[in-house]
């Protein structure tokens, strides 16, 4: 179906390639926080854009589409708003499965289309749709079971059972099988097709079941970059050129923060899809077993030692999000830069639950971006800090993942919270990180631990403070 | 492969090399938001199921149809709110101490 290079551009073409440069802009204006605002909503004027021309085509079913949107604005608005900010990532999580799984439903329609004219589809047209369909199912099971380890409907420890990788390989190699059927057009490739649909479903699902919670930021990428493949590829079964753009922009960016996430825990991403880690654990978790020679202190101690340091730096990690903390520790630090003593955060990529997460929570709390650092700015920092106030962040700040060559975690880069002059460990008891590996930190002689909720811990440092 | 297809593909491998050049100038602040603003982009998705739910030889049962477009329509809206919610928590720098009735 090759275009005649004659035929005047349409209207319609026109609007989605003024589509195509809004979503570029847009996400070049988010490579600061000052424009990013504007850029969010150039992207969505284009997308407005695109809709509006897709909608003056000449559509039928006007019932059918005009309530279906209008319930999917309503619920999407609704819910988004709604939303606390520590159950973000459940809730991307959410909506990038319901992209995947209309790019799955796309392809399908374009293929039942043709079978239904009784005709044969192209191999171009076949092959596209297998890969929406495929990838989109996928991404959208995935984001299900994300969501559902997010929001601890289900336990975010990995699940393994034995055979795990045979029987996702053997259900794999039936997706492949289903997919040559369905390009070679043999009899019955319908059936094919849905096999191969209902195939990529479980894969979805048995591949984010044995990745544990702390690898979701790999995870939650990665589903990102299908979702966005999956869009491109039914621009390819449509013929529309702003569907692969704007997929391909998505898949750049997914696949590229999959990346970054991988190098930060200093693993591959094969390493963290296929469980390696998992397997590691409970060799790791015996050795843990050993006994600890901790200082416990009480919030007044620590309230004492943060009212006499000249810099803090503060390292949140997930727990922080867990006790919903991030308000209180904004209290403390107003309360410490008061008297005139500087409070800096330490960001490692990895802390939380997606990429970025704990600046999303810290912003909400009124902590201004410019006092939030990542790991490579702020690692020389530590050094001169008095005291490194760690609130619920455990294996990125393990000194073993720098000394130690027999630790799992071993070559993972970290934050230097050793290197300063006091450390300060909020946590909610001795139970060992994600990983279930030990963490020399909490021996260090210059380690003192607060237990409790972090939440409960940092107002009763911030009482302290305010008492002194 | 048809010429057609290789065209798309030659858009399609420019706009990933667009996409990563883009990105890879996001600060590690904005990840969070980064996420979520492609999240909503791939909303355009919305499009092909207007497209495939409304034409007048609709392949499926309207039921179809709507869930096709209801997903896609949820992943636009809710995406683009997010971000939005997201990035207006995102200040600079203070520099008046706050006014006491900031907060609700």
């Amino acid at each position: 179906m090759p275009a005649a290079d004659t035929t005047p551009a349409s209207l319609v073409d026109i609007a989605y390639l003024i589509t195509a440069i809004c979503f570029i802009f847009g996400l070049r204006y988010l490579s600061s926080p000052k424009t990013a605002r504007l850029g969010n909503r150039i992207s969505a004027v284009g997308m407005l854009i695109a809709v509006v021309a897709t909608l003056a085509q000449g559509i039928v079913n006007w019932w059918v589409i005009g309530s279906a949107l209008a319930v999917g604005a309503a619920i999407g608005i609704i819910s988004a708003q709604r939303v606390k900010m520590t159950a973000m990532p459940q809730m991307v999580a959410i909506f990038n499965g319901a992209g995947g799984g209309a790019a799955a439903l796309v392809a399908a329609g374009e293929l039942l289309k043709v079978y239904g004219a009784n005709g044969t589809p192209t191999y171009d047209v076949s092959f596209t749709s297998m890969l929406s369909a495929v990838i989109g199912a996928i991404s959208f099971a995935g984001s299900i079971i994300a969501f559902l380890k997010l929001q601890e409907v289900m336990t975010g420890r990995p699940i393994t059972y034995p055979g795990q990788q045979v029987v996702n390989a053997a259900i794999a190699l039936a997706i492949l099988v289903c997919w040559g059927m369905v390009v070679a057009n043999a009899p019955n490739a319908i059936d094919y097709f849905w096999v191969a649909l209902g195939a990529s479903f479980a894969l979805g699902i048995l591949f984010v079941l044995p990745i544990g919670g702390a690898d979701m930021p790999v995870v939650i990428s990665l589903l990102n970059s299908f979702t966005g493949v999956a869009a491109a590829s039914t621009g390819f079964v449509l013929g529309n050129n702003v569907l692969i753009i704007s997929g391909a922009l998505v898949g750049a960016s997914g696949t590229l923060l999959t990346v970054l996430m991988g190098k930060a825990m200093n693993r591959s991403v094969t390493n963290v899809l296929f469980g390696a880690f998992g397997a590691v654990k409970p060799a790791a978790a015996g050795a843990a077993a050993k006994t600890h020679n901790v200082r416990s202190v009480s919030a007044d101690d620590v309230a004492a030692m943060l009212a006499y340091a000249n810099e803090v730096i503060v390292v949140p990690g997930y727990g922080m999000a867990v006790a919903q903390a991030q308000h209180s520790i904004r209290e403390l630090a107003d309360q410490l830069e008061k008297k005139g003593i500087e409070v800096k955060y330490a960001i490692h990529p990895v802390a939380g639950r997606m990429p970025g997460h704990m600046n999303v929570l810290l912003a909400e709390a009124n902590v201004p971006y410019t006092s939030l650092h990542d790991m490579d700015d702020i690692n020389p920092e530590f050094e001169r800090a008095d005291v490194a106030l760690v609130v619920g962040a455990n294996d990125v700040t393990n000194p073993a993942a720098r000394e130690d060559k027999d630790s799992p975690i071993y070559g993972m880069p970290i934050l230097n919270v050793d290197k300063a002059h006091n450390v300060v460990v909020l946590k909610r008891s001795m139970a060992s990180g994600f990983a279930g590996i030990d963490n020399p930190l909490y021996d260090d002689p210059k380690t003192v631990m607060l237990f409790g909720d972090a939440k409960k811990s940092i107002d009763g440092i911030v009482a302290g403070v305010k008492a002194l | 492969m048809t010429a057609h297809l290789l065209t798309e593909l030659t858009i399609f491998i420019l706009a990933v090399f667009v996409g990563l050049e883009v990105i890879s100038k996001v600060p590690t602040t904005l990840h969070t938001p980064l996420m979520s603003a492609t999240n909503a982009i791939h909303g355009i998705v919305l499009v092909g199921a207007i497209l495939v739910a409304g034409a007048a030889d609709a392949p499926f049962a309207p039921v179809i149809g709507f869930v096709l477009v209801l997903l896609a329509s949820l992943n636009v809206f809710g995406g683009y709110t997010v971000t939005e919610r997201m990035l207006q928590m995102f200040r600079p720098r203070v520099q008046a101490p706050k006014p006491p009735a900031d907060q609700p």
